[in-house]
């Protein structure tokens, strides 16, 4: 198979705290066929810590990495974090939009001898390159272990379908749900699906954030998940080790594993746990690792009428 | 700027935030505040901040805790049906609460100011001095928050998540240069 490249913007999170991502991203992309090559000398996109404190120095942080993949010759740029996602995509889309942004950015990135055209990199997160440029049916051929007998909570968070998705629905994204279900395993009820993980609130006002944690993780164990799978380090980490926290204050017991996309796909195409990060979550994947069933688990015919449900009327021969 | 009125508190939050003048639009229907996770903590919904915003009561809204407890999910900016980009309003008042040295409540900003510092010295985020740096000087009031985030930073060395030194770019002056420039331009654009 031709060995598609991609350009690729890992961000700060995949470096160490959530290097699980990474392993199984590459994982993923070596059986799919396509290499993800980092945009050379990246820098932290500013999280949204910079735009809370500068706009323009924030917008121009960003930009760095959107010019040097230009000048790189990339058509388009891959994030796996949401937040480095949206950040990228922002910046782009306002520097077209906004003619002052764009005079303001270029001004500033012509100090470190770059430019940057608005809309020349389309930035794209890297559920949406594999769902689009791959798709269902092709990952379903590199299927070797389905995921028979678990339930999965499809856990998109907030950034890949907030402000404006570009190919899911904002408020009922099913792009991951579909994902599961070919996969073998079941996509669990979840209308938390796109509701906040705290974000950087963990450290600001933890209340706060444990308080959304508990909402989600509630949720999620409503719908009977065995675990949830995210798009998004800063969702991991939330959900996994602020979990025991929030059980802490909600007195619940709780203990949901979170795991990425990547993750999922690779554990479906055969890879050994430990090939694909397993191992550095907080709340253990052991359990759900034996969960998986061989064989598909047998349809349950739901009965039309419940036992309990009051007789039907019978006309009168 | 050549407009026939003095510029009010509302003129400069909408200038300073592009799309800004959308904020004019505002139905005050409340679907931001009704869709915010963080709402109940907040001093003012973001409907409420935009209705003092534009009754020119400066010193309240920058004030307010609200845009400290934004936690940019964007889910009011996607479902306000005006189109207001709300998020960005939010970031605007954080940054002029912080340059009129307005909000008493230094937690987000000084973990803000952390996380930024690292990222201007190396070009890149550095957790574990984030946390240790955040976390001893500016919670050094709460030795409980501090005990549990000790332990909790041991546990993610211990699975390997949190790396002791920091990494670096290479082309650390391009971004020093850059950044200076953007900083510099801003500045200049305070003044008008």
């Amino acid at each position: 198979m031709t060995n598609k490249t991609y350009a690729y913007y890992p961000g700060c999170s995949l470096q160490h705290r959530s290097h699980a991502y990474e392993v199984s991203n590459n994982a993923v992309a070596k059986t799919l066929g396509f290499e993800l090559v980092e945009v050379d000398d990246w820098n932290c996109c500013g999280a949204t810590e910079m735009f809370s404190l500068n706009r323009i120095p924030a917008y121009s942080l960003v930009a760095r990495n959107l010019a040097r993949a230009e000048e790189a010759g990339s058509e388009e740029v891959i994030a796996a974090c949401s937040l480095c996602f949206l950040n990228l995509a922002k910046t782009d889309q306002h520097m077209k939009k906004f003619a002052k942004v764009e005079h303001k950015v270029n001004q500033a990135l012509a100090a470190g001898k770059l430019h940057y055209d608005p809309g020349s990199v389309r930035v794209r997160h890297l559920l949406e390159m594999v769902l689009t440029d791959y798709g269902l049916n092709t990952i379903k051929e590199y299927t070797k272990r389905p995921l028979y007998g678990l339930t999965l909570a499809p856990y998109y968070g907030c950034l890949l379908a907030r402000p404006n998705s570009v190919f899911d629905n904002t408020e009922q994204p099913t792009a991951m749900d579909h994902l599961i279900e070919a996969l073998g395993a079941k996509a669990a009820p979840f209308s938390m699906k796109t509701y906040c993980c705290g974000g950087h609130m963990t450290q600001i006002s933890e209340a706060t954030a444990l308080e959304m944690i508990h909402k989600i993780v509630k949720n999620a164990a409503d719908g009977g998940a065995d675990a949830i799978v995210t798009v998004c380090p800063m969702c991991q980490l939330n959900l996994d080790v602020y979990q025991g926290y929030a059980n802490q204050l909600f007195e619940t017991e709780f203990e949901i594993p979170v795991m990425f996309f990547s993750q999922l796909i690779g554990l479906a195409m055969g890879f050994a746990p430990k090939d694909l990060g397993f191992g550095q979550e907080f709340i253990s994947f052991s359990p759900l690792l034996e969960k998986i069933q061989e064989i598909p688990p047998a349809k349950v015919k739901p009965e039309r009428r419940s036992k309990q449900a009051l007789p039907m009327p019978v006309m009168p021969e | 700027m050549n407009t026939s009125r003095p510029q009010t508190f509302y003129d400069r939050v909408a200038k300073a935030t592009p799309g800004g003048e959308l904020l004019g639009q505002c139905l005050q229907c409340g679907s931001c505040g009704g869709s915010c996770p963080s709402g109940p903590d907040m001093d003012h919904t973001p409907r409420a901040l935009f209705a003092m915003i534009r009754a020119g009561l400066e010193d309240e809204v920058l004030r307010s805790n609200a845009p400290w407890y934004c936690v940019s999910c964007f889910s009011c900016t996607a479902r306000c049906p005006q189109q207001i980009p709300i998020t960005d309003i939010m970031y605007t008042l954080k940054q002029m609460a912080i340059q009129e040295g307005h909000y008493d409540h230094p937690h987000a900003t000084k973990f803000s100011e952390t996380f930024i510092g690292f990222v201007e010295q190396r070009g890149r985020s550095f957790e574990f001095g984030l946390a240790t740096r955040y976390h001893l000087f500016h919670l050094i009031q709460h030795p409980t928050q501090m005990l549990k985030m000790g332990g909790m930073g041991f546990n993610m060395l211990r699975r390997n998540r949190l790396a002791l030194r920091p990494k670096s770019i290479q082309n650390m002056d391009q971004l020093s240069a850059i950044l200076n420039e953007a900083k510099a331009i801003a500045a200049k654009e305070e003044q008008v």
